[in-house]
């Protein structure tokens, strides 16, 4: 059972400000990532779910609790390690891409690769072989401006995968997306990204796009307040 | 090429496809380093015409009253520290030298200012190189020697047989010399004999300009120092010398003080110019620096990615700068002749520290911006 965990996050709790100003963002938070399945995390604006993927995945540092992403408790490392485990281990999509505008299409999803020094040459060869993965290998030598919103995710899915992670993490991925684009992204990442090595965690509050899931955990004031499996909610989303 | 190379070809391309900002950049370093090349070179050139004589003559010690502060101003010495200097112990040989100025008549009747150098009739030491007639002619009645530089038309491109008026003394040109560098005034340079010197050109009561001594051997250099200056006067080697001069032109008069002001100001605007477009470059991009934090780029890397960015583009500036102030010297002195500036490696070396401290400063700013970006508040938007 334990070896189907990928990450174990205890007891997390992180606050912001100090004294009066303080506001306390993730409350006593406990949940398991299981290898394989797509987990969203679903609820109202300001209610945590940013702060507590940036827990969970090395960027931002708990006050309270722990977080082990296979086998290893994340929070006692060192900066340097936590940057292997970010570069080696977790892809994110950020919310708002950030994509580099005076870098071609190639050389951003290279990024990653480069930063794991592998050559120049190998690095813009296996970020083409993404860009063809993710269908976009005719805009290899485009600047991103120059791309659509829809293809500009999809650069920074492939900028996300190029390192091999074995966790993804995407933001509010479908957000600036129309319906059709959100679902098909998501669809492809679901048939072609996932294996049962990976595991991928999806913040939304697109409920289009809920059939893709295998749990939908919700979460509302710092806290979790229930879990959905997301199929039961996509029925219901049709009727 | 190794494998890190990588990310500071991200940088490289990050920086140099921000044309704007890029060419601000460099604008901004290469007219600093352009003002800072051009005023050091001005300077250096100065200072080499100003000890011009000091190297022509090229004795290896100077004996001159302790008030002399450059070659042409020479205060005149009792004859009594020529026959002193020659019995102190380490002393090879000394003979006088006459340094002083005369005015020449041209066939048109007008004047003209000229240096006179007076050699030891003994040994002519400190002689030029000939390039016509023979040295040993000036021992001949009436007889100068004309020096070929930038100031040699003044008097009329005298050839051998020539002969003018020298403070109501007649004068015949028996030999055209050259020498070494040229002096800072801008006037021509006759060498004669000290003796016909002295008795062409009313002086007062003392005649002899400097000593020159030749010491027997290094070692003896201090010690001719010392009884030299127990006779009230100041002996200095060839480099004390041109130091000295230097320190003048560089302390002592307007010159040196504004060309340093000049300099510095040079640097100041190079500076703020280009640290505000780098420190803006960086802002423009704290997002992006803080995605590849985000994507796992250690602190360390994203130091190096901006010492690059920074080290590269003042290198092409500097590179554009020196080439700039070279051309710039190279057309002057075809266009001027007798232009004084001069590149020295001490110029070039100087820029290029001054270049560096550019470099260092612009991305020690940037370098605390990104250090200080937390991944979080790009993961938040
Ligand atoms: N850097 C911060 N400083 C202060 N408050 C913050 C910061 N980050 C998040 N918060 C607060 O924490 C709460 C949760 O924010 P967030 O995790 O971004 O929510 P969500 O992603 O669910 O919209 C909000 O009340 C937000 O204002
Ligand atoms: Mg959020």
């Amino acid at each position: 059972m334990g070896g189907s965990v990928i990450i174990k996050a205890s007891n997390l709790v992180k606050w912001f400000g100090e004294g009066e100003a303080r506001t306390v963002a993730v409350k006593q938070v406990s949940f398991e990532v299981q290898y394989g399945e797509i987990l969203y995390i679903v609820g109202p604006s300001g209610s945590g779910k940013t702060t507590l993927l940036s827990m969970i995945s090395g960027i931002l540092r708990p006050n309270e609790g722990s977080v082990v992403v296979e086998d290893q408790d994340i929070w006692k490392m060192n900066d340097d390690e936590l940057a292997d485990l970010r570069l080696n281990k977790i892809g994110f999509v950020f919310q708002d891409y950030h994509l580099f505008p005076r870098l071609t299409t190639v050389e951003n999803v290279a990024i990653p690769l480069i930063l794991k020094k592998m050559e120049w040459n190998a690095a813009m060869k296996l970020a083409r072989d993404y860009l063809d993965i993710v269908g976009l290998k005719d805009r290899a030598d485009l600047q991103p401006v120059k791309l659509s919103g829809g293809e500009q995710q999809r650069v920074a899915i492939a900028r996300a995968i190029a390192g091999q992670p074995d966790i993804l993490i995407f933001d509010e991925p479908t957000a600036s997306l129309d319906g059709d684009t959100g679902r098909k992204i998501v669809e492809f990442v679901k048939t072609n990204i996932l294996n049962e090595k990976r595991a991928i965690i999806i913040v939304t509050h697109d409920s289009r796009i809920y059939e893709y899931a295998d749990r939908i955990m919700k979460m509302e004031d710092g806290k979790i307040v229930g879990y959905e499996s997301g199929y039961e909610n996509s029925q219901q989303h049709e009727k | 090429m190794k494998p890190v190379s990588g990310i500071y070809r991200v940088a490289l391309k990050l920086l140099m496809n921000d044309k704007s900002k890029f060419t601000a950049l460099l604008v901004g370093i290469t007219f600093a380093v352009f003002l800072m090349v051009m005023m050091m070179s001005m300077f250096s050139g100065i200072l080499a015409r100003s000890c011009a004589p000091v190297y022509n003559i090229g004795a290896k010690i100077w004996v001159m009253d302790p008030a002399v502060n450059n070659t042409n101003s020479s205060i005149p010495m009792p004859d009594y520290i020529l026959s002193a200097s020659r019995s102190i112990p380490g002393v090879k040989y000394a003979v006088p030298l006459y340094f002083g100025s005369a005015l020449i008549k041209l066939k048109d009747g007008t004047y003209q200012a000229a240096t006179v150098v007076g050699l030891d009739d003994a040994t002519l030491f400190g002689r030029p190189e000939m390039l016509e007639g023979r040295i040993e002619d000036v021992f001949a009645e009436n007889a100068f020697v004309v020096v070929k530089d930038a100031e040699y038309a003044k008097l009329e491109s005298p050839k051998i047989g020539t002969e003018f008026e020298i403070n109501d003394n007649r004068g015949t040109v028996v030999g055209i010399a050259k020498v070494a560098s040229s002096g800072l005034f801008g006037i021509p340079t006759l060498y004669t004999t000290y003796n016909r010197a002295i008795t062409y050109i009313p002086s007062a009561r003392f005649t002899t300009s400097y000593v020159l001594i030749e010491p027997k051997s290094e070692a003896d250099v201090p010690g001719i120092q010392k009884a030299i200056a127990k006779l009230g006067y100041e002996a200095l080697t060839r480099d004390q010398f041109v130091k000295k001069v230097a320190n003048f032109y560089t302390f002592k008069t307007g010159v040196g003080m504004n060309i340093m002001l000049m300099t510095a100001i040079s640097f100041v605007v190079g500076l703020s110019i280009s640290g505000q477009t780098f420190y803006t470059f960086i802002l423009e991009n704290i997002g992006k620096f803080g995605a590849m934090k985000a994507i796992g780029a250690k602190g360390n890397e994203l130091i190096s990615m901006i010492l690059v960015q920074a080290v590269v583009t003042s290198l092409i500036g500097y590179g554009f700068g020196v080439g700039a102030a070279s051309t710039f010297m190279i057309i002057a002195k075809w266009r001027v002749p007798g232009y004084a500036a001069q590149l020295t490696y001490q110029t070039l070396g100087l820029a290029l520290v001054m270049v560096m401290i550019i470099a260092a400063v612009s991305s020690y700013i940037g370098v605390r911006k990104v250090l200080q970006i937390q991944p979080f508040d790009i993961f938040r938007g």
